[in-house]
This record gives C-alpha cells, structure tokens and sequence, in this order.
C-alpha cells in the first residue's frame, strides 16, 4: 500500500458507502459486512472524498472550518484517511 | 423498545439450494420446509428491520437466487438506504440477472467456492459448479461490483489456503472470507470427517496472517478460526439478539441460523407481529439477553462482556444446556467435549455425509 501524501487524491472504493444514521443522527460507513460510526470530521473528509481535491486541500478545508492549525488538522486526516485505505475504503487515483 | 439495536439483518429467503454441502448450517430437515414468507412479507421485515436501525441486510438461504422476487427485494432494501449483500453460490445465474440485481442497487457479491480445485469444490458440492462460479465471479467484477470470496475450510482442503489467496488475488476480490467451519448442523454431523488438526490449522493460520499483511488495502483476508481451536470462545453473533436478526425462510425471528435447533423456545414469526415488537418483546430473544441467566464460570468472569459466554446452540448441542458455558471455553466444565472431538479428528478418516433431501435419522 501506498503512502498517503498532501498531493494523494482519493476516492471513496466501491465497496464503501457513506449513510446517515437517523437513529444516532451521525453518519456510518458501511462495507461488506462492516461499518465504521464516523464523527463529524471523518464524515467532511468521507464527503470530500470524491477524487476532486487532493489531500492537502481536505486539510485545508477542515483547518478554516473548524478554526484549526493545519499541522494538528493535518496529522488526524492523514490517521484516519490510512486507515481507511487499510481497509480498502479509499483509494487513490492517478 | 429494546435497550439493543440491531444493525444487520440476515434475511434467509429460503432454505432451497442446488448444492449439498455437507456441512450447510441449514436444519438437517430443511426439505420439510416448504412454507416460504412471501415477498409482500419480506419487504415489510425490511421496513420493519430498517426502523429499528439496522443499516446492512445479507440476503442468504439456502440459495437466495432460487426466489424470483431477489430483485423487488434488493430494489426496496436499497430504497431504504440498507447496504445490501448478496451471499450465493452463484448457482443458477445468468449475467443478465446479475446486472439486473446491480441495478436494482446490490452492493455486495458474495460468492462461494468449496475449494480452489474443481474436484475437490464440486466433490463438497455434491454438484460440478466450480467453473460456473469462477465465471459468476468474473462477472461480478465486470460489472464494477465489489467481490468476497468465501471458502468454508475444512480438514480436507485447509493445507490449499496459499492456493486460496491466489484464486482470490486473480479474482480480484475486495475480501476474502477463509472461514473454519463450525460445527452445528450438517458439519456437527460430520464433524469427525471435517474437524482438521490443529497442526493444519496453525500451518493455515500463519499463511493466511502474512497475505493479510501483504495486501493490506487491496483484499481484506479473513480467516476464521473453528471453536474447537481456540482458548476462550468467540462472541458468537456479538451476543444473543443484539446485533443481528435473522429472519427464516418461513419467518421466525432468531439470533442466529442455527437457534430453532433449541428446544423450549418459541420463535415468532414476522407473519403474526411486527418485527419491533417481536424484537423487543419475545421471550426467546430475551432469554440470553444481559447476564443474568449466566451459570459460573461466566458470571463472575471478566470476559463475559466481551464473549456473552460464547454460543448457545453449540452449548445446546454438545451438553444439552443451552444455557450452559460454551464448551470452546477452556473454563468450561464441559471442554473435555472438545478435547475428545480433537483428539478424535486426529485419528479418523470418516467418510461425508451430504445434505440431502431426505429426513436424516439421527
């Protein structure tokens, strides 16, 4: 598996589906036979997910929405976004 | 309402299926039961399901493809936003079937081989499939759908895992599902022809361990290990009517495949109640439900939170208590049970019985 960089554009897998659970009011990401209770912050980088924006503009993004520093912002999508993609929830396009 | 939610829903559409394998966790006198829900009813237990919370259905059986409302199902579980698997032996389906159910928005293709040699997967079989299935699989994959590939494992074709990983990786499978069997229904019965050693099953293991590693992000690879194998037992559907509903092919709500085995017990039907009220209010479910029907060692244990002392019906079946701790525990009084089915295994070379349609004398 590839290392996840700022320059990383990526996409959410076909296996992976993002639902809004009206139980919980909280978003889930479901996958065969999985699912993963994401907080507000995995759901903005789940939906930013779309191949459009690299890395480093999610972190951007999510810096000036939530009134972050981009390092610290930086550090917690890179975590989350590697474990995603070990579990084949994201992948990287070319 | 229950204190628990149920997140998935495993919908049994019927217990009719080409193959005969012989250790099917179907009931041993499935070909009794011919008294299907219809396809009205399993909608409404679709609806009924995804109000209270559940967010993934396996369509299973049997084999889910013999009933010719698979895609009004599919259809309407995708209309309430459910994740939706297919679980099937690919058997019998043409393409344009498949692309049918991908349009009716499946999500998932789960198709099972009984071996990574024709052979020995159509001998399991009890029919010539492999070929078949290897093209059901393709086709999953030509249709831009994702792919797990399951192989029950057994004494029989445990040393051919390496094999196994292969045949997935040219696949191109999202998940592989190397899953022991476990022994309750047609593979307790023969289980002295199924239950591998443990040196086998080591050897499995730790190949099984270095692909996971090696195609971390591409496959997931998932070995289940069989009970009999392990020191304490797993939490076996994440506990009693927790997580999981299973609905039957004629309706009854149960906590997992196997739990109409157990005597004494009344199963409702999603053919008399809604299911919400089945689920918070039947007795059944609540029977093992919390810990207070727990005997020691359980109770006082610190793993009850984690295994819910394991699972009912291998309790049932191997002591005559349902209620007893699951003899795959080492604490347990009755382990000596799996002791001897192991050292059994270890020496015998008993022959397979196949599911069939025929009543079975026990």
């Amino acid at each position: 598996m590839n290392a996840i960089s700022r320059d990383s554009r990526l996409k959410l897998a076909a296996k992976a589906r993002l639902r809004y659970d009206r139980k919980a009011d909280r978003h889930m990401l479901l996958y065969p036979e999985r699912g993963l209770v994401l907080n507000a912050t995995g759901t903005d980088v789940v939906q930013l997910c779309t191949g459009e924006h690299t890395v480093g503009v999610i972190v951007d993004q999510l810096a000036a929405k939530y009134g972050q520093d981009a390092p610290t912002v930086e550090r917690e999508v890179m975590t989350f976004l590697t474990a995603l993609a070990e579990r084949g929830l994201v992948q990287e396009i070319a | 309402m229950s204190e628990f939610r149920p997140y998935t829903l495993v919908a049994e559409l019927t217990y009719r299926c080409p193959l005969r394998c012989p250790y099917c966790s179907n009931p041993l006198d499935w070909a009794r039961r011919r008294d299907e829900i219809d396809t009205k009813t399993w909608l409404r237990t679709l609806r009924e399901a995804e109000d209270l919370g559940v967010v993934q259905v396996n369509l299973t059986g049997g084999e889910p493809l013999l009933r010719d409302d698979l895609e009004a199902i599919v259809e309407t579980a995708r209309m309430l936003d459910l994740y939706t698997n297919l679980i099937t032996s690919g058997i019998p389906l043409p393409r344009e079937r498949l692309a049918r159910l991908r349009a009716a928005g499946l999500d998932n293709v789960q198709v099972s081989v009984q071996d990574v040699v024709a052979e020995g997967s159509d001998r399991i079989a009890g029919l010539a499939s492999f070929k078949k299935k290897l093209e059901v699989a393709r086709w999953v994959k030509e249709l831009g759908m994702p792919l797990t590939l399951n192989i029950v494992l057994h004494r029989d074709n445990l040393d051919r895992v390496a094999g196994m990983i292969e045949l997935a990786e040219g696949l191109r499978a999202d998940r592989l599902e190397l899953a022991n069997t476990q022994y309750l229904g047609w593979a307790l019965t023969n289980r002295r022809a199924l239950l591998p050693t443990r040196d086998q099953l080591d050897r499995a293991r730790t190949i099984a361990a270095k692909a996971r590693q090696r195609l971390l992000g591409r496959m997931e690879v998932l070995f289940v290990t069989p009970d009999y194998y392990g020191q304490y037992p797993k939490s076996c559907m994440d506990g009693w009517g927790r997580r999981f509903i299973v609905v039957s092919p004629e309706g009854q709500v149960l906590p997992c495949h196997v739990a109409h085995t157990l005597p004494g017990f009344t199963f409702e039907s999603v053919r008399d109640r809604p299911l919400g009220e089945i689920w918070a209010n039947s007795s059944a479910l609540n029977a093992f439900r919390g810990e207070g029907w727990m005997p020691e060692p359980c109770r006082s244990c610190d793993r009850r939170a984690r295994d819910f002392g394991g699972c009912r019906c291998q309790a049932y079946h191997l002591t005559g208590d349902a209620s007893a701790t699951d003899p795959a525990c080492v604490l347990a009084p009755s382990h000596g049970l799996i002791e001897a089915a192991r050292a059994e295994a270890a020496t015998s070379a008993a022959g397979l019985r196949y599911r069939a349609p025929v009543i079975p004398s026990e």
